[in-house]
């Protein structure tokens, strides 16, 4: 019980020729809100998308509840684990996307019980009952029947996230889910995130939304070309940075 | 009509009312030349048809409904079927093989469609009517070894019927697996990786979420390609498979009335076609749920819609 959420030693991804992540420290406690910002290009998503092994880390260590991401280590060999085992561990950690990514043939109800029934064995009608509880969380009772293209951008994201809490995961990421949003939407969305963070849920969450960052963040990662530059209380490093990169950045987007 | 109400809303009260206008339509009297030539084309061959003995509809009267056409229909039917099922199942295995990682299953895949869409079809169907002249014997056993558990003669396995099927089914998996793989990279990648953070694996999230979406640009082609099966298996009657071709090739072989009753084939095929548009608009419907809006209306509402949506407007302005 007493690892790290979240532990990242030395992560390294290249695609092709290109280094996107050049060695990687970062901790994540339970319960904790972990915000990654930095300009695009930084490999923050990589980074994240790392986490439920969307992609594969090329170097370094990257344990999540203290079990290695996409492999086992017996002795000094480090096995790949196969899509089974991968799909087991990704079951406990939940997804948001920037583009919703809901399934388009389904209404908001059936993309919320199509993993606890087709995956976790759920029965249908205790999925529904829960599902329709989460449409009810994220504000979204009377909406269970409508297909994701009837629904607003912000109703979509939150259908996203009902639809990852489903599976009750223990660590929910976040991947830029506001930045494809109409500005007027972004407000329900980060609502919906605040409470999540309130109810105790690990979250790791890229982000452009500083004031989100600077007021639900237990820590914040500024990340920059494939490095961390500077991490800690997001009071601290969101307002009065260490670093020339951290201040430069903030002084482009706030 | 009266559209200045309707655009401009109702004026404010006290305000001067705008006058309502009438509506001229531009008229077309080049289209309405070409639509009364055309006409009068059409009316002159259907009457020179009508007319012309050699023709022989007394024959073709005879045929239309007889046994012998029904049995040939029969055979047209399930051949029809059986090969686009033949060709649906092996086209989906190919496509997912020549999408797979593996460079073997996608060589295998990649040099299956090359051979059988590359060779006409009708050498397909005279090489399986005749591939007993290939292999005498067809046998299942261990390889290089004695031990065989079934053995037969080729030609009383391979039926002229199952040949047909052979031919067809496996010529047509080479086109259907183009269509599916097209299909298939039609859904964004982002669905799939939402279903593998679900926890999904690959298979139940090719067969949950991304075929269902992929059945969307799927389904049209393929039923153009049922309705070019359908016409196809005419070729088979080239190695005796009894379909509707071949039954009407013996009859006018025996009776000479060739136009009569190619006439005859027609009208069946035609009707055929005609039946096979609505499973398909059926289909369409059912995998068009939660993309466009008017993808939940029946075909007859889509042709009708026009003049449905047209009538109530009209309706709701004089309820006004």
């Amino acid at each position: 019980m007493t690892a790290a959420m979240v532990r990242a030693e030395g992560v390294r991804k290249h695609f092709g020729g290109l280094e996107v992540l050049k060695g990687i420290d970062l901790t994540v406690e339970r319960g904790q809100v972990c915000c990654l910002l930095g300009p695009s290009g930084s490999g923050k998503s990589t980074f994240l998308r790392c986490i439920n092994h969307l992609e594969k880390v090329d170097g370094g260590r990257l344990t999540v509840d203290g079990e290695l991401v996409g492999y086992r280590q017996h002795g000094t060999k480090l096995h790949e684990l196969r899509e089974r085992e991968v799909a087991q561990r990704r079951r406990d950690i939940g997804m948001v996307f920037q583009r919703f990514n809901l399934f388009p043939h389904m209404t908001a109800l059936q993309n919320v019980m199509e993993a606890p029934v087709k995956v976790g064995a759920v029965p249908r009608n205790e999925a529904h009952e829960r599902a329709q509880q989460l449409l009810a969380q994220v504000g979204l009772a009377d909406r269970g029947h409508h297909y994701p293209a009837e629904l607003s951008g912000g109703q979509q994201q939150r259908v996203a996230i009902a639809r990852a809490l489903a599976m009750q995961p223990k660590l929910m990421l976040f991947d830029e889910p506001t930045s494809a949003l109409d500005p007027e939407l972004v407000g329900d969305v980060l609502d919906v995130m605040r409470q999540l963070a309130a109810d105790g849920m690990t979250m790791v969450v890229v982000t452009h939304e500083i004031g989100f960052a600077r007021e639900v963040g237990d820590t914040a990662v500024f990340m920059d070309d494939g490095v961390v530059v500077e991490a800690g209380d997001p009071r601290r490093v969101l307002v009065d940075p260490e670093q020339d990169r951290t201040r430069a950045f903030l002084s482009k987007v706030l | 009509m009266t559209v200045t109400k309707d655009a401009l809303g109702a004026p404010p009260a006290g305000g001067p009312r705008a006058p309502e206008l009438d509506v001229v339509p531009v008229r077309n009297y080049g289209r309405w030349t070409a639509a009364v030539i055309s006409v009068l084309a059409l009316v002159g061959l259907i009457g020179s048809l009508a007319k012309n003995d050699n023709l022989h509809w007394d024959v073709v009267g005879d045929y239309l409904f007889a046994d012998l056409i029904f049995d040939g229909l029969g055979t047209t039917l399930w051949l029809t079927a059986a090969a686009m099922a033949l060709g649906l199942g092996l086209g989906t295995l190919l496509a997912v093989m020549r999408l797979s990682s593996s460079p073997v299953l996608y060589g295998i895949a990649t040099a299956f469609v090359w051979v059988f869409r590359g060779t006409p079809l009708l050498v397909q169907i005279i090489f399986w009517g005749y591939a007993g002249a290939l292999y005498k014997f067809v046998k299942i056993g261990v390889p290089f070894t004695d031990i065989t558990f079934f053995q037969t003669e080729t030609n009383t396995l391979l039926t002229p019927a199952v040949a047909a099927l052979l031919a067809l089914g496996l010529n047509e998996a080479a086109y259907a697996s183009e269509i599916v793989r097209a299909g298939i990279q039609s859904v964004d990648p982002g669905q799939t990786e939402a279903a593998h953070s679900l926890g999904m694996r690959p298979a139940l999230t090719m067969r949950r979420i991304v075929l269902p979406q992929a059945m969307r640009v799927i389904i049209p082609p393929m039923g153009n390609e049922t309705i070019n099966m359908l016409k196809m298996t005419a070729l088979v009657s080239v190695i005796s498979a009894h379909d509707l071709m071949s039954n009407i090739q013996d009859v006018y072989a025996q009776n000479y009335q060739v136009i009569p009753m190619l006439v005859v084939a027609s009208l069946w095929y035609l009707a055929l076609v005609s039946v096979l548009s609505v499973p398909q608009a059926w289909l369409e419907r059912r995998y068009g749920r939660g993309t466009a809006r008017g993808a939940h209306a029946s075909p007859l509402q889509r042709m009708f819609g026009g003049t449905a949506r047209l009538v109530g407007k009209k309706n709701k302005e004089d309820g006004r």
